[in-house]
């Protein structure tokens, strides 16, 4: 044990100063430099391609203006006594402000347990995808065995399949012979392992110098420990960036636990907000109110969750993310 | 099986050294399995879920093409034969698929154009940017993170025969509005996609601007091209295989289209004007109870999508790949 802590020790300063330099693996193909360079500007040489003209300035604002008012109008819309659609509506006039559309909206769709939903589903595919995601990532960087390179290959081709073609197979098997519908497992299933995650974590793990592993297999480590207590806590970056990578897949999904669930208590918000906009908004006072008061609840925590960890989601991380 | 011989620790009787190093890989390399057998004990779960819920429905999607297939109870032995390539037949020939098809492609031309042309230039000015650069970036990601259903909300308002869009247009607003005109449904739709995707576009192209390096930009400046030229001449044909990327995706992304017609026109309204084909397996395969039909859908979908993908790796990559 004390060797192990020992081998761990100098790798993890070398692993610090690695990650700024290499990046993530060289797949990535120098990904990493976007990220690394945050904070701290690149070399003076740099400064005269940096220099941004004020159009380019000011076609950057107007597209963040673009990007962003139709969520502040999400907001502001969502407090609205009455829709006020002109374009003084769009700034907040307090005689029109109230909450009631998310007491509204409250009554017809469940809020809390939507978002629960959402929560089990989305952490369902998270568990998933890190528990197993980082041991078939950690065999695939770290270890040596007979049939490695066509899991790799598997992991690479298994991100180009197109979800439309495993739609109606998916739906026949998992809806009709498992009869899966209106459960967890079942909305969780198609997504359960990101290949993306796994690679990622693949990446991160061959950062790692393969001598120290080699340490403690010498000192008697079992792999399990040896990812448990050495790996796994060299690349949490790597765990944040999959959590978050993995977390915008089901969060917003709608297709397939929409073809799912046809039962309201177990549906992902996102599921009984469309079905609100879809069948119920008709029939209500204030109906846009009331979608737009779901709307922001739906939106909040992915909103919330990217701005915090803004860091960790960077070009870098993103780049790998071939989803069809 | 042999898995357990080695479990744990495949070198355990070996001498502890620095020097048996050699030694040890020679040993290991005479191991069937390889020298960390276990490596495919941690594998396993991985490539059962992708053999078992990605690889074989896969296959399974072709079978259910080529039979009479349709839904029994579960459990329930019935006689599904095979009909050869009727399903295709059935699917090329009805006019609600064509128009879908039809549909798509206003889809990509709009789309896909928009999204290459937009996220490069955006990504471009966001590289060089020094002020406000964290927010910007984020408020360009920030409706890729979203939910769809979210923000369909929100473009529903907006769009409205009297929203906001229309307010501001004045007697300029098209009538019928946005989203219930036949010529314009599409349009907005495809709009709409490009808004919602275009922060993940920008983030692939931002990664592609790292690897140009920095002294093709110092010496043309030298040389006095200005910085048109240079966008035209060092930062597009740098960011090439990224461009191929961004279109592939973007196709893939728009044959995938569901939720947006399904939500924004209430189903690819007006009068099929936004249909989409995902839209119409849905309706075919699980409500119409088709399955064999819509998986022949999905079939030809997928192998139009891999044929445009190809035709624009040619136009898009240039003659090096």
């Amino acid at each position: 044990m004390s060797t192990l802590n020992k081998a761990a020790a100098p790798n993890d300063k070398n692993h610090g100063s690695n990650s700024a330099g290499r990046g993530p693996g060289r797949l990535l193909g120098g990904r990493r430099t976007e990220g690394s360079g945050k904070g701290s500007e690149p070399a003076s040489g740099v400064e005269k391609r940096r220099n941004l003209g004020a159009g380019g300035f000011v076609l950057l604002a107007v597209g963040a203006f673009v990007f962003l008012f139709p969520f502040y109008y999400m907001f502001i819309g969502s407090l609205q006594t009455s829709p006020d659609t002109s374009v003084a509506g769009a700034f907040p006039n307090p005689a029109n402000i109230t909450g009631e559309n998310y007491s509204n909206i409250n009554n017809s769709i469940n809020l809390l347990q939507g978002l629960v939903n959402s929560g089990i589903f989305t952490g369902g595919v998270i568990f998933f995808t890190v528990v197993f995601g980082l041991l078939v990532g950690y065999a695939l960087a770290q270890m040596q065995f007979r049939g490695k390179g066509l899991v790799f290959g598997m992991m690479l081709l298994v991100q180009m399949i197109p979800f439309q073609l495993l739609l109606i197979p998916l739906y026949v098997m998992i809806v009709r012979d498992y009869g899966l519908a209106d459960t967890y497992l079942g909305m969780i299933l198609p997504f359960a392992i990101n290949s993306t995650a796994v690679f990622v974590f693949r990446q991160y793990f061959m950062q790692l110098p393969s001598t120290l592993f080699e340490a403690a297999r010498i000192d008697g480590a079992s792999e399990l420990r040896i990812l448990w207590q050495i790996a796994i806590p060299l690349v949490k970056p790597a765990i944040v960036t999959a959590i978050l990578l993995t977390f915008i897949g089901p969060w917003n999904e709608f297709l397939w636990p929409f073809l799912v669930t046809k039962d309201q208590s177990i549906q992902p918000l996102a599921v009984s907000l469309a079905n609100y906009i879809s069948n119920i908004a008709a029939t209500a006072s204030n109906p846009f109110g009331a979608i737009l008061a779901g709307a922001c609840v739906l939106a909040a925590p992915a909103v919330a969750l990217f701005i915090f960890f803004q860091r960790q989601f960077i070009s870098t991380n993103i780049g790998s993310s071939v989803k069809g | 099986m042999s898995l357990r011989t080695s479990d744990g620790s495949p070198v355990t009787g070996a001498p502890v050294g620095g020097t048996t190093d050699q030694r040890l890989v020679t040993r290991k390399r005479k191991n069937f399995l390889g020298r960390q057998p276990l490596g495919l004990l941690f594998s396993a779960p991985y490539v059962i879920y992708v053999l078992g819920v990605l690889a074989f429905p896969l296959g399974y999607a072709v079978y259910i093409s080529f039979h009479d297939y349709f839904f029994t109870a579960p459990g329930v032995q019935v006689d599904r034969p095979f009909v050869g390539l009727d399903n295709y037949i059935t699917v090329l020939t009805d006019p609600a698929v064509q128009r879908s098809f039809a549909n798509i492609g206003v889809f990509l031309v709009i789309n896909v154009p928009l999204t290459v042309g937009l996220s490069l230039v955006l990504a471009n000015a966001l590289n060089r940017v020094t002020k406000l650069k964290t927010f910007f970036r984020v408020s360009y990601y920030v409706p890729y993170v979203t939910a769809s259903v979210a923000v369909v909300g929100v473009w529903l308002f907006l769009f409205q025969q009297n929203g906001l869009v229309n307010a501001v247009l004045g007697p300029l607003a098209p009538n019928p509005s946005w989203l219930v005109n036949s010529w314009l449904a599409m349009p907005t739709v495809a709009l709409f996609v490009t808004w919602k995707q275009l922060g993940f576009f920008i983030l692939l192209y931002l990664a592609a601007l790292q690897n140009i390096p920095d002294e093709l930009y110092e010496s043309a400046s030298v040389d006095g091209a200005n910085k048109r030229v240079q966008f035209w001449n060092i930062t597009v044909p740098g960011v090439r295989s990224a461009s191929v990327l961004v279109t592939l995706l973007a196709t893939i992304t728009g044959a995938n289209l569901f939720t947006e017609p399904y939500l924004l026109t209430g189903g690819g309204g007006p009068d099929g004007a936004s249909t989409s084909p995902v839209f119409l397996m849905y309706q075919m395969g699980i409500l119409q109870g088709n399955p064999d039909v819509a998986a022949a859908l999905g079939v030809v979908l997928v192998i139009g999508v891999l044929l445009i993908a190809l035709i624009q790796k040619r136009l898009v990559g240039g003659k090096e790949d």
